[in-house]
């Protein structure tokens, strides 16, 4: 929650409401943003716990190459999830600009996990039916094939042309392999994120 | 002589055949022996599968390691990628009981267990560490006479924390690995800046992917550069397929393939067919 105090006095402006005077918005501030304890120990469950390490420094976001070129602010995102705003950051599109290269956990001065946070992050999203449509197919070969790609019949002439079996000795050439992969992807519920 | 399980992932055996191919032929040449790790299947991709769910991740992670673990072998990877994920998902399972307890709960339904012991090795670790400079250099037999760009990556040596190979931001390994061929690796600016194809990116946002790729392409071409070479077939697919958008057109080339020519393989065996930016040796 963004808020302007536009004068000394005055009316204080946040980005839903206006308030008679800065004490007053901080009130709402403090009571209105509740401490979220399912979505703390949901992300902890996930990996994040130590995302309250994080003491806003922002080595991150200066750092971050993905925050040069788009929108997505690292600190603001590790800010954000300590104070448990969970419906904000499912629904911004920015979570999934991160390239997870990890420049923003080698450099941040409290070893903070951020990659492992963004990743948590990721999963609570999916879970609430938040995925990237372009996404959806990546999840797809993976049920389907057992690879993150698809087989062309250019890619088989290719192999075949230097020496290589058309298929590769993977699950692509073993349907026991294939159906055992299936299985583990359905007790974890990855049909669930297909579909 | 070395024996691993030869971990082959997805793009490199399906998208560039010629990496696989490669490294086929190198690591014979070198006296690594691969073994097919049978049966494996994606990694899963650390940026995207493992994003939507972590617990599929490192169940599938879990069934690849088991794989190699049945066979009693090290993992080597070429890929960055799969480097990261089986990396990452054997140092959780090799070193938290309780986690590996919860993944074998879900790999009994397939009548398989992870013991918790299998390593995994990068292609280019392997060949600084175990094979060495000097007998590479022994091997030799066509020299790679060119100015070259050095493309780390970002999975082969972050997080550091874990994978304690070389400071990533004073980074020599690749080099080192590359002059033993006669290149020479040009300096230039951002060496470390990430190919902007990882973590879903590539597939979520393709513009915003293109822009690191195009800051990339300005600062090798800056330097000289006639070649990129990878060490991983995710960013050497970034780099191959958007540069003719971007106006570039600076060959690619993977470590395993640069080997490959510096050792006497033919251009059609490098499969060069599959590359978009020609490659004219």
């Amino acid at each position: 929650m963004s808020v302007i105090r536009k004068a000394n006095t005055g009316p204080v402006v946040s980005s839903v409401f206006i308030y008679d005077d800065l004490d007053e918005c901080l009130q709402v501030i403090l009571t209105e943003i509740k401490a979220n304890p399912e979505f703390e120990a949901q992300l902890a469950k996930m990996g994040g716990a130590d995302v309250k390490m994080c003491f806003q420094c922002g080595t991150c976001t200066a750092d971050c190459p993905s925050g040069r070129r788009t929108s997505y602010r690292v600190r603001k995102l590790m800010r954000m999830a300590q104070l448990g705003l969970k419906d904000e950051i499912v629904d911004c599109e920015e979570l999934w600009e991160c390239t997870t290269c990890y420049t923003c956990v080698e450099r941040c001065p409290r070893q903070v996990p951020i990659v492992d946070i963004v990743i948590a992050l990721r999963n609570i999203a999916v879970a609430e039916g938040h995925m990237l449509a372009n996404h959806k197919p990546t999840a797809t070969n993976l049920y389907t094939i057992g690879h993150a790609v698809t087989v062309t019949d250019k890619v088989k002439e290719q192999r075949k042309a230097i020496g290589l079996p058309e298929i590769p000795p993977t699950v692509l050439m073993n349907s026991n392999a294939m159906a055992d992969l299936t299985k583990i992807l359905k007790a974890t519920g990855f049909d669930k994120i297909v579909e | 002589m070395a024996k691993y399980a030869f971990f082959l992932g997805c793009i490199a055996p399906l998208r560039y055949p010629g990496v696989e191919k490669s490294t086929r032929v190198v690591c014979e040449k070198l006296g690594i022996e691969l073994v097919e790790l049978d049966d494996a299947s994606c990694c899963p991709a650390p940026g995207v599968i493992r994003a939507f769910s972590r617990t599929t991740w490192l169940a599938a992670a879990a069934r690849n390691l088991a794989l190699a673990e049945a066979k009693g072998l090290p993992i080597v990877t070429i890929c960055n990628g799969c480097y990261g994920s089986l990396f990452d998902a054997a140092h959780e399972l090799n070193n938290d009981a309780e986690e590996l307890a919860k993944v074998n709960k879900v790999l009994a339904e397939i009548n398989m267990e992870y013991k918790g012991t299998t390593q995994v090795y990068h292609f280019a670790e392997v060949l600084y560490k175990e094979v060495g400079v000097e007998k590479i250099k022994a091997a030799v037999t066509n020299p790679f006479e060119h100015n070259v760009a050095a493309f780390y990556g970002c999975h082969f040596l972050k997080p550091s924390k874990i994978k304690d190979l070389e400071d990533p931001e004073d980074a020599h390994m690749l080099e080192a690995l590359i002059e033993a061929t006669g290149a020479k690796c040009m300096p230039r600016k951002q060496p470390m800046l990430c190919c902007g194809a990882g973590g879903g990116v590539r597939a979520g946002f393709s513009d915003v992917a293109k822009e690191f790729t195009k800051t990339n392409l300005e600062n090798i071409q800056a330097s000289s550069a006639n070649y990129i070479v990878d060490i991983c077939p995710f960013c050497h697919m970034q780099f191959d397929s958007v540069q003719k958008d971007l106006g570039f057109s600076i060959p690619v080339l993977h470590l395993c393939q640069v080997y490959g020519i510096a050792m006497g393989m033919s251009e059609e065996e490098l499969g060069f067919s599959a590359h978009v930016v020609p490659v004219k040796l």
